[in-house]
This record gives structure tokens, C-alpha cells and sequence, in this order.
């Protein structure tokens, strides 16, 4: 493992041990996931429109807020006792820095939709089994796209007053081109089609993923410097 | 080991004094080179740009110009600021590893390197306390400790003895004193000339950016040292 990564990692389960002593956040995304999902639920009129057609934005649009709570909270961490600076006196590079962040935003988003998939599932009655695979192929390629800009939008506001606002004006606009590749995907899986129709859209969300954790790594630098 | 190359900086937004048409002067042709043993203890009121004198030094701002030189880069380098930069949910022994695995301290010897440092500041019976459960005086000797993990060579100081009762500051003042003898460089910023003078090769006076005097401490004591600070920075002192 390269010495970034390496360091990378030691930034990352740093993160994810702080969130396993204090599980706000986590219990934060999960307890919100289930409200969204219940309301959705409750709100909906099965027999206006087909379950089936509202089901894809009802997933991507719990999975995208629950996400914002992880990546509001990833440099918040580093706001007590200004460990951000002694992260940034130290030989730490600055691309360790992000890639810890990504990475432990990613598991923390992975572990919401373990636990949002099934409640989704639960509440809707859709026929996830047959597409189980392809399914979780689409929203890891998704989650990696907008896990990314977000942890890099995350850095450039956390020293704003209204951070958690901004974060989400600012990043809603740049989620909308994997949200809806995600969605036509899902929607298609899910209505029982192959893949090989979803190749396009496919395609977006792996360019889309490429083209934003590059640019992601290398813009990281510029937002933490004072 | 350490130099500073006429830096210079100054940051938006200030008015009145020290300020410089609409910017407030925290760095103003500031030159000199430390080597190894040599302990520099740089005085100044509150804004005088102490603060930004070491966080150039340390990495951490960038000047307007100049140059600043730490022989081994930020690896080298011990830092206290004003937080102690410690995760308040993490034991103090966490917090040590975490900090020194980012130092790249062999794993190996990382636990036994924390162990030594808790026994060397009086923090090892706390060792497995979360640092938000410790008063501010022990979070002040994690924070040294922390900065001291990886045996750094370079030692940039901010204000040390914020919140250390008498004697961890007396323990702190021996530990230094101890750095300077194995070679260590030493630069400690502070308001208070009775803190830092007794550990000093060199005193700096700084005001408005500049360091209005600088020289060998040579057998001045606290007394004196405190005598021409006062004169040097006149009444009005900033």
C-alpha cells in the first residue's frame, strides 16, 4: 500500500472511531432515512401512480439527503480543538487528507444504504432480489460520484458561518447528473429491463465518477489553505 | 536548521494600528536563522504577529514574501498552537498514536513512544481518558505531548504555558531546557517575558510585524529582559 493511502487509511479509521464513540451522525442519517422512507410511504397514493415509477426517487432522494449528513459532518471533526491546523502542520499531504475523508464518508454512506435498502424495500414491495447485484453495483457507482464532490464541497465551507447550508446549495446542482443517471438506472432495473439498456447512463455515472474524484484530489489543496 | 528570510505578511481587512492601507502588517521584514541548541523566545503584545511569525514557520500560511526554512520540513516539526488539536472523543493514548502514525513513527515503536512521553509530562495515568473528560491543564500537557510524539527537531511554540498550573509549567520549563541540551530549536512565543526568558539563547522583541530588537539573551536576566522590553515597546506597547 502506497504511503499516501497508507495515511489515508490512519485519517479515515481516526474518523470512523470517533463516529463509533459518538454515533450522532450515523444514528442522525439512519433515523432520517426511516422518516423519509415512512413518510413516502404513508404520503403516497398507490393507485394515482404505480408504486414502480415513484420508488427510484423515493431511493435516490433519501440515500442523497442522508449523505449530506455525513459529509457535513466529516471536517465539522476536525473543528474541535482545531485539529484541521495540526493535521496541516503536519507531513500529512494533502491528498491523504481528502482520500481519508472520502473514505470514511464512504463507508459511513454504505452503512445508511445497508440499513435504507432493506426499509426500502419493506415499505414499497419492490422486486429488488432479481436485481440485488446489478442494484448495488449502480448505487456504489453512484454514491462514489457524489461521496466525492461533497467531501471536497465539505472542506471549502466548513469555515463559513451557515456551513451545512451552504454545503447543500452548492451541492445539490453538481449531484443532479449522477442522481438522475442513478435514477433512470434504478428504473429501469427495477421495472425488470436489462442492463445493457442502462449502458449509457452507466457510462455517465463512471465518467462522471472519474472526472470528479480527479478533479476532487486535485482541488483539495486549494481549499484548506489559509 | 531553521531560517527566516525577510518574511513579510499582512492580512486583509485591517484598519488603525498596524494597519497598512486596509491590511494589518503581521510580518514585517522578520530575519533570522536558529541552529541546532539554540532557543529563540520571540515577545510581543496581543496582534503583534507572533502567532502568524510561527504558523509561517510551521507551514501553515504562506508569506506575502520571503522565505521560511526548516531543515527536514514539517516532519521535523514539533506545533503548539493556541487548540491542542486533540479529538476530544479519543483517549489521550489514541490521540498519541493517531498523531504519531501521520508522523510516520515506525509502528512498532509508536506505543512504547506514547507511553514515554504520558511518564515525561505526568499525563500517563490519564492515558486512557478521553481528552474532552480532562481539565484544561492536562489538555494543555496532551497537546505538549502530542506536539513531542515524534521527536521532533524543531520545536515551534505557541503560548505554551496557557493553563499549566505551576508545576507541569516548572516540568515543561525543565523538559525544554532538556531539548535545547539534545539539540533541539527551539521558538516559543508569548506575551508574558517572565515565561520563556530563563529558557532563551536568543531574545526577540516583536511589534507591528517587526521584531524591534533581536539578540543573544548573554547573562540578561527576566528582570532586565523585561526592563528593555518595556522601553523597546514603549508605553503604548503594540
Amino acid at each position: 500500500m502506497g504511503d499516501w493511502l497508507s495515511q489515508a487509511w490512519t485519517v479515515a479509521r481516526k474518523d470512523l472511531l470517533l463516529e463509533f464513540r459518538t454515533r450522532t451522525a450515523i444514528v442522525s442519517a439512519l433515523v432520517f432515512t426511516a422518516l423519509v422512507l415512512t413518510v413516502f410511504n404513508f404520503g403516497r397514493d398507490p393507485t394515482a401512480v404505480p408504486t414502480i415509477d415513484l420508488a427510484p426517487t423515493i431511493l435516490w432522494v433519501t440515500f442523497t439527503f442522508a449523505a449530506m449528513l455525513a459529509m457535513n459532518r466529516a471536517f465539522q471533526l476536525e473543528l474541535e480543538n482545531d485539529a484541521l491546523e495540526g493535521l496541516l502542520a503536519s507531513p500529512l499531504s494533502r491528498t491523504s487528507l481528502y482520500w481519508g475523508k472520502l473514505l470514511a464518508n464512504l463507508v459511513f454512506v454504505a452503512v445508511v444504504e445497508v440499513v435504507g435498502l432493506p426499509l426500502f424495500v419493506l415499505f414499497f414491495d419492490v422486486p429488488v432480489a432479481p436485481v440485488l447485484g446489478p442494484l448495488i453495483a449502480v448505487i456504489a457507482l453512484a454514491t462514489v460520484g457524489f461521496v466525492a464532490v461533497g467531501t471536497l464541497f465539505s472542506a471549502l465551507v466548513i469555515r463559513t458561518r451557515f456551513a451545512e447550508l451552504l454545503l447543500v446549495v452548492l451541492l445539490l446542482p453538481f449531484l443532479l447528473p449522477p442522481l438522475i443517471g442513478a435514477v433512470q438506472v434504478t428504473a429501469r432495473l427495477l421495472g425488470g429491463r436489462p442492463l445493457s439498456e442502462s449502458a449509457g447512463w452507466l457510462r455517465l455515472l463512471a465518467a462522471y465518477d472519474i472526472a470528479f474524484v480527479t478533479l476532487a484530489t486535485l482541488l483539495f489543496p486549494f481549499t484548506v489553505e489559509e | 536548521m531553521l531560517s527566516a528570510e525577510a518574511l513579510r505578511h499582512a492580512f486583509a481587512g485591517g484598519r488603525g494600528e498596524g494597519g497598512s492601507g486596509g491590511r494589518v502588517v503581521a510580518l514585517d521584514d522578520v530575519t533570522f536563522t536558529l541552529d541546532a541548541g539554540q532557543t529563540l523566545a520571540v515577545f510581543g503584545p496581543n496582534g503583534a504577529g507572533k502567532t502568524t511569525l510561527l504558523k509561517v514557520l510551521a507551514g501553515l500560511i504562506r508569506p506575502d514574501a520571503g522565505r521560511a526554512t526548516v531543515a527536514g520540513g514539517r516532519g521535523a516539526i514539533g506545533w503548539i498552537g493556541h487548540q491542542s488539536h486533540l479529538y476530544g472523543h479519543l483517549t489521550v493514548r489514541e490521540n498519541l498514536l493517531f498523531w504519531a502514525a501521520l508522523y510516520r513513527v515506525p509502528a512498532a515503536t509508536r506505543a512504547r513512544r506514547a507511553d514515554a512521553v504520558m511518564r515525561r509530562l505526568g499525563i500517563a495515568e490519564h492515558a486512557e481518558r478521553a481528552v474532552c473528560a480532562l481539565s484544561r491543564g492536562l489538555a494543555q500537557r496532551a497537546a505538549i505531548a502530542r506536539a513531542l510524539i515524534h521527536e521532533p527537531r524543531v520545536l515551534l511554540l505557541d503560548e505554551p504555558f496557557t493553563g499549566l498550573d505551576l508545576a507541569a509549567a516548572a516540568g515543561f520549563r525543565t523538559l525544554l531546557a532538556q531539548l535545547r541540551g539534545a539539540g533541539r530549536v527551539v521558538v516559543l512565543a508569548t506575551h508574558n517575558v517572565d515565561e520563556g526568558v530563563e529558557l532563551a539563547t536568543d531574545v526577540a522583541f516583536q511589534r507591528r510585524g517587526r521584531f524591534v530588537h533581536f539578540a543573544p539573551r548573554g547573562g540578561r536576566g527576566p528582570a532586565q529582559i523585561a526592563d528593555e522590553y518595556r522601553r523597546a515597546l514603549g508605553a503604548g506597547g503594540g
